[in-house]
Order: C-alpha cells, then sequence, then structure tokens
C-alpha cells in the first residue's frame, strides 16, 4: 500500500520545517523561552513543538487505521459505533449492606445510568466473613458486603435481573460472586441466556497492583480460567473476565507500562485458556477489557487506540483468530483516581469531564466518572449524580460523539498513537523473554517497574517538572471550600453488627447436611483439578458463605504472602 | 519546630552513637493501595532514613510489636480503606499495652477531614492527606523522631 502523504510533499514540508527551525523559532525563543526545556507526556514521552506528515512519512491508512469495524480496528471495534449506540454509563457503587446498595441501584436507574457496577467491601474483595477478625472496622465502608447468597437477594430485590447488566469488580472470590449471582437470577426465573455482566477476574493485575490476592499465582490464575470456561459454555451474555490496565496505572504505572502489562496478562490468559483445550473463536469473544483514563488528554486517546490494533494483531496473527469479534478489543474506562486530589475538591469535577471526554474520544464501550468527593470517602449522592451528567454533557450537548474516531489523522495523534504501540511492544517482548507475563509476576517484574515509576513521577510533581492545580501551584493555604464537602454519612458500626447477626442467622437455619456435602465436594474437586465452578454455585445455593468457600479453597490452594519490597 | 539551637543540641546528643532516624512504615487493614506507602518509605530512605516496611494487611497488634521489636522512632501508617478510625484507636492502646505509646504515629491517606481532629485526640501526631508533599513528610518525621529521642536523653 502507499503512504498516505507522497514522497515529494513529504520532502518539501521537511525544508520547510528545517528553515523554520533554523530562522523562525529561534526569533520567537529569543522574544519568549518557551515554559520547559522539555516537553513530556505522563508516560515521560517526549513532545515535539509540532507535528506534521514528515512525522508519519510511511504512514499507510488501511495498515495503520482501516475503518471502525474493520481490522485492525484502531478507529473503533463497531462500524457506527456512538452513532447508533452511546457507551454504557457505569457507575460503580455500593456501599453498606445490601440495603443501602439496593436503594442506591434504584436511585441510578432512576437517574438513567444503563449498566450496574458493584463495588464489594474489604472482607468480601478478600473474601473473608463479616465477623473475620480481620474484616473488624471494614464492613461496608468501600462497597458493599455480600458474604452469601442471601445478601445478594436483597441487592436485587425489585429489580429485573433480565433487563441489567451487572458489573462486580471482584477477583479471587469472583465464582462465588457469580454464583451469587447467577443463583439469585435463577430465583428470579431469568434463564441462564439472558444473565447479562461482567465479572473482573483477572488475577495476576492483582500481585502486580491491586493487592486483593488471596491465593498464590498458579492456583490464582486457574480459578480465574475455571470462571470462564465454566461461563463461555453456561452464560452466553456473561464477561468473565475484565483484563485490567486500571489498577496498574492507579499504582503508578505510566500509560505504556498500563498497556503492555494488560495486554500481557491478556495473552497470559489466552494461551492457558488453549492448553484447556478451548477453541480460541469459542471464549476470545467474551474478553473484556479495563483501562484508566488519566489527565494526559492525547496519550490517553493514543494509548486507547493503540491498544485495540495491538490487541487485534495479537489475537489474528498469534493467536490465529477467525471470528472478528475474537479480535475486538472491549473495554470499559474508569477516569483516574489517582488524578483527584484532596485539595480544592470542587476541581475534580474538571479532571473527571477531561479524562471522560479522553475515553470517549478513545472509543470506550462503557464508562465510570469518578465522583469529585473520592479522595475522602466513597461519593455522596450529590457527587455521583455529577460525575453522571458528565457523562451525559458529553453525549448529549458537545457533539464529540457524532462522528467516529474524530482524532485521527491528526499527525500528533497518530504519531503519538504509534510510539506508545511501539512502546508496549518492547515491554511485551520483554515479559515474552521471561515466559509470559505468570513467570514474570512470580519474578516480580511489573511490580518493580511500576513501583519505580510511581516513585519517578512523584519526584517530577516534588521537584516541579509536572504540575498538579492545588497540589504544587496554585496553592491555597486556608481551603474553606474543603470543609463545605458534604460526605456520604452512614453507620458504619450498625452495618457491621447487622452483617454479623445476618450471616449467623444463615449458618443456623440452612440446611447442615447439604452445606455439609456441598464444601466436602467442593475440596476434593478442586483436589482433582477439576473446574471448581459447578461446585462453587452448589455452596452458594447451600447457603456457604462466603469465608466458608474461600477457606475451604485455601486449604487446598494455599495463600499468597507478598514480600515487602518498596 | 525546635529552635535551631536545640536541634544543634539533639545533633550533639545524638552524636556519638550516629543512629540513624528509624522509621516503621505500615499497611494497616485489609486494602491493598500500596502505591502510597511504597513511594513515603522510600523517599524517607532516600533522606537517609532507616525504613522497616511492614507490607499490607498487617493488625493493629502487628504493628505495635513491630514497632517495639525494629526500636523505630516513628511510626507511618497508610490507610486507604476509611477503616483508620477503628485501626488507629486499636493501634494507640496496643501501643499503650507494649508501653511505646511515646513512639509519635503519624497517619497518611483517603482521610476525611472532620476524621482529622479526633484522630489527633486519639493520640496520632500528623495527618498527611492525598498531595502532601514527600519534603513536609520527611521535615516532620525528622522533627518527631528528634523530639522523641531529645525526651529519651531527658530521661
Amino acid at each position: 500500500m502507499p503512504p498516505l502523504f507522497n514522497k515529494d510533499e513529504v520532502g518539501r514540508i521537511k525544508k520547510e520545517i528545517e528553515y523554520w527551525e533554523k530562522e523562525l523559532v529561534p526569533q520567537w525563543l529569543k522574544r519568549l523561552p518557551e515554559r520547559m526545556s522539555e516537553f513530556t507526556t505522563l508516560s515521560g514521552i517526549p513532545v515535539k513543538r509540532i507535528y506534521t506528515p514528515a512525522d508519519l512519512e510511511d504512514f499507510d491508512y488501511m495498515e495503520k487505521l482501516g475503518l471502525p469495524g474493520a481490522y485492525p480496528y484502531t478507529r473503533g471495534i463497531h462500524a457506527t459505533m456512538y452513532r447508533a449506540r452511546l457507551w454504557t454509563m457505569r457507575m460503580f457503587s455500593g456501599f453498606g449492606g445490601p440495603e443501602e446498595t439496593n436503594a442506591r441501584l434504584k436511585f441510578l436507574i432512576k437517574h438513567g445510568e444503563t449498566g450496574l457496577s458493584l463495588a464489594f467491601d474489604y472482607p468480601t474483595l478478600i473474601g473473608i466473613d463479616p465477623d473475620d477478625p480481620l474484616a473488624e472496622g471494614e464492613v461496608g465502608i468501600v462497597g458493599v458486603s455480600v458474604p452469601t447468597l442471601k445478601d445478594m437477594e436483597i441487592i436485587f430485590d425489585g429489580i429485573d435481573m433480565s433487563t441489567v447488566t451487572t458489573n462486580m469488580t471482584i477477583n479471587p472470590p469472583a465464582p462465588v460472586l457469580l454464583s451469587f449471582y447467577v443463583a439469585t437470577a435463577e430465583k428470579q426465573g431469568v434463564p441462564y441466556t439472558k444473565i447479562g455482566g461482567t465479572t473482573q477476574n483477572d488475577p495476576l493485575k492483582e500481585f502486580i497492583a491491586q493487592k486483593s490476592y488471596v491465593f498464590p499465582p498458579e492456583p490464582a490464575v486457574k480459578v480465574a480460567m475455571d470462571l470462564i470456561e465454566w461461563s463461555v459454555k453456561n452464560l452466553p451474555k456473561w464477561n468473565p473476565i475484565s483484563i485490567s490496565g486500571y489498577h496498574i496505572r492507579e499504582a503508578g504505572s505510566t500509560a505504556v507500562q498500563e498497556l503492555a502489562f494488560t495486554i500481557a496478562d491478556g495473552i497470559e490468559y489466552v494461551r492457558q485458556l488453549i492448553n484447556r483445550g478451548l477453541d480460541v473463536d469459542e471464549f476470545a469473544p467474551r474478553l473484556s477489557f479495563f483501562f484508566d483514563a488519566h489527565i494526559n488528554f492525547f496519550e490517553e486517546i493514543a494509548k486507547f487506540r493503540a491498544a485495540r490494533r495491538m490487541w487485534a494483531k495479537i489475537m489474528k496473527e498469534w493467536f490465529g483468530a477467525k471470528k472478528p469479534r475474537s479480535m475486538w478489543m472491549r473495554f470499559h474506562t474508569q477516569t483516574a483516581g489517582v488524578s483527584l486530589t484532596a485539595q480544592q475538591p470542587f476541581n475534580n469535577i474538571v479532571r473527571t469531564a477531561i479524562e471522560a471526554l479522553a475515553a470517549v474520544l478513545g472509543g470506550t464501550q462503557s464508562l465510570h466518572t469518578n465522583s469529585f468527593d473520592e479522595p475522602f470517602r466513597v461519593p455522596s449522592e450529590f457527587a455521583a449524580k455529577i460525575a453522571l451528567r458528565t457523562q451525559q454533557i458529553i453525549a448529549y450537548e458537545t457533539g464529540v460523539a457524532d462522528t467516529i474516531d474524530p482524532l485521527a489523522g491528526s499527525y500528533y495523534v497518530e504519531w503519538l498513537t504509534d510510539e506508545i504501540e511501539e512502546r508496549a511492544w518492547r515491554y511485551i517482548e520483554r515479559i515474552e523473554r521471561m515466559g509470559g507475563m505468570l513467570e514474570a509476576v512470580k519474578k516480580g517484574f511489573p511490580q518493580r517497574e511500576i513501583t519505580e515509576a510511581s516513585y519517578q513521577f512523584q519526584k517530577d510533581v516534588e521537584e516541579g517538572r509536572k504540575f498538579i492545580v492545588g497540589v504544587n501551584i496554585f496553592v491555597e493555604e486556608e481551603e474553606e471550600e474543603v470543609r463545605n464537602v458534604p460526605l456520604l454519612e452512614f453507620d458504619q458500626e450498625e452495618i457491621e453488627a447487622r452483617q454479623k447477626k445476618r450471616i449467623k442467622e444463615i449458618r443456623s437455619n440452612r440446611n447442615k447436611q447439604r452445606w455439609e456435602r456441598a464444601l466436602n465436594e467442593l475440596r476434593k474437586a478442586a483436589e482433582r483439578g477439576e473446574n471448581i465452578m459447578p461446585y462453587v454455585l452448589e455452596a452458594a445455593k447451600a447457603y456457604a458463605t462466603l469465608g466458608e468457600i474461600m477457606s475451604t479453597l485455601k486449604e487446598v490452594y494455599g495463600v499468597y504472602v507478598e514480600p515487602p519490597i518498596y | 519546630m525546635s529552635s535551631p539551637q536545640s536541634t544543634k543540641a539533639v545533633e550533639t546528643l545524638l552524636a556519638p552513637t550516629k543512629r540513624p532516624i528509624k522509621v516503621l512504615v505500615a499497611k494497616i487493614g485489609i486494602d491493598g493501595h500500596d502505591r502510597g506507602a511504597k513511594v513515603i518509605a522510600r523517599a524517607l530512605k532516600d533522606a537517609g532514613f532507616e525504613v522497616v516496611y511492614t507490607g499490607i494487611r498487617q493488625t493493629p497488634r502487628q504493628v505495635a510489636i513491630a514497632a517495639v521489636q525494629e526500636d523505630v522512632d516513628v511510626i507511618g501508617v497508610s490507610i486507604l480503606s476509611g477503616a483508620h478510625m477503628h485501626h488507629i484507636k486499636k493501634l494507640m492502646e496496643e501501643l499503650k499495652e507494649l508501653n511505646a505509646d511515646d513512639i509519635p504515629v503519624v497517619v497518611g491517606g483517603t482521610i476525611p477531614i472532620p476524621d482529622i481532629e479526633p484522630l489527633k485526640k486519639l493520640g496520632v501526631r500528623e495527618v498527611f492527606l492525598p498531595g502532601t508533599s514527600l519534603r513536609k513528610i520527611v521535615e516532620i518525621v525528622r522533627t518527631l523522631a528528634r523530639e522523641k529521642r531529645e525526651k529519651e536523653k531527658l530521661i
């Protein structure tokens, strides 16, 4: 294919640039020096004064971009994108007990939210019951406490599970929470074919960044693959995994590392599933991704575009996928929690709007916008509503959703997309040489890279190479407004007591025989190396608690302890 | 802040041992957000302090015991789970029980403003909100460590 720009024209532009740099620019610099000696993206990629066709000399349009809905999907996975259907506005929510979360979900549905997303509390995230000593003081704070099937039934009371899709941000205990969900839907009479949603179920990033691991890396990956295999065969509408860069980024990685490590995680999972004898086109269409939208606007857009192109190539060329859907990188995006500041917190509304815009211009399938009060606590209803309205303003007022991938062809955006892709490939090659991401994680490679990058960023802020308004520039000493932020108030102690009481009642009222048999069968299945999903589902239905099911599995798989390296 | 003179006096007192300031950086509770703790551990180390990092998912008791065993000058606790009131109250009780409540405690994380005063009432010396500069943290830790050592010399 011929390059986009003809050689003579590029030559002419290059000559012009040469003159411009020698003659024009120095005159201006003399009069007015530039603000920084070097401009870089948040990932540290140097940014030039100007980009022109000379930076895209061999740019082959069809090879690099193509058309939306067609390989390599750089411009979007659907041919009509947001002109047909806007992204799903999916606000992560949940706090307190199941009753509070039920009320919050109904509130969000009433205000036009189109997809549900459950945040769990820390005890649930690491698979312990509310009456476990480690759970003390933590029940219901950062999300909802869901230790039994009964709790899930309460969360969805009065919500028709055949009409909503639900994202569950849950990892090691994902098989348990999915079982609670499926069993609740069954009780509502919803057939398996109509159960839709996502389990995050991404074990590798737990070791890399999120740190809510339970089992050691190998069994952790095994359990996650069990869920995927079972889901692919039983729940045609379920996304069994959300391969997540979000936490990697929030832990301090660069955009390039976020992209590279997430794709390397994806490669590891695809290999694992193929090794189980699954056909790539059977499961690949169900894989979904999750990225961060940080504040460096163009870098984020370029990252999303590069991600789609890289994944399509990997699926087609490395794994021989045939179905277009197998090559689609479908992803959810969340604006950057780490970009929010406790100082002058109302500024966070603006940050979130800019990040959300980047996600939309990057072609995301669904989006969560953070609330401005999140440096302090989980959001109040007021703050969460502004965050949702931010998405609605982008969708309905700005016109950015009316044409597909409107930044394509920007010399800078295309150059940056290529640059980020190139840098990400180099990381992926290194990880491949280590034997893939599972091995790299065991060696601590991505962990170390992130620790280094986050320290570097902090030093950049500290030494004035990067700016954060209200933190190291335009700082206000007395911040009246901070004291006026209305925070979500709830009685944590009451919720903890309520959850402890409920789990006690469940333990004494359930059918002891069925419960005991279910846990025994689960243990034996895990020891035999079988797919544990059907056994976890039966245990959930027998009202075995989250902590009981996870303890049974810990006995077989062991528990991971991270070496405390900084 | 101590006056330049008293700082100098302390330095003279410390001179024979030249033991570097030792800090315990601890994650209490079950949240896995270790970015801040690690960045701060690193910054303290770069400032010449000796740093012990506990890793995640520590109980208040474990942290109190580690502080005593390691004989640290300051304890820095990082909590981003919202359970800080509960855990810090416990930590202070544990320190008292171990007769180690002279070790100054500082706390960082996602702390709502209205919780700062109650934390200080529990005995926390300083609360660092997101966005606090590393320089400020290093300075305050240094000051607290010196104060503690000064008091020890007086006993």
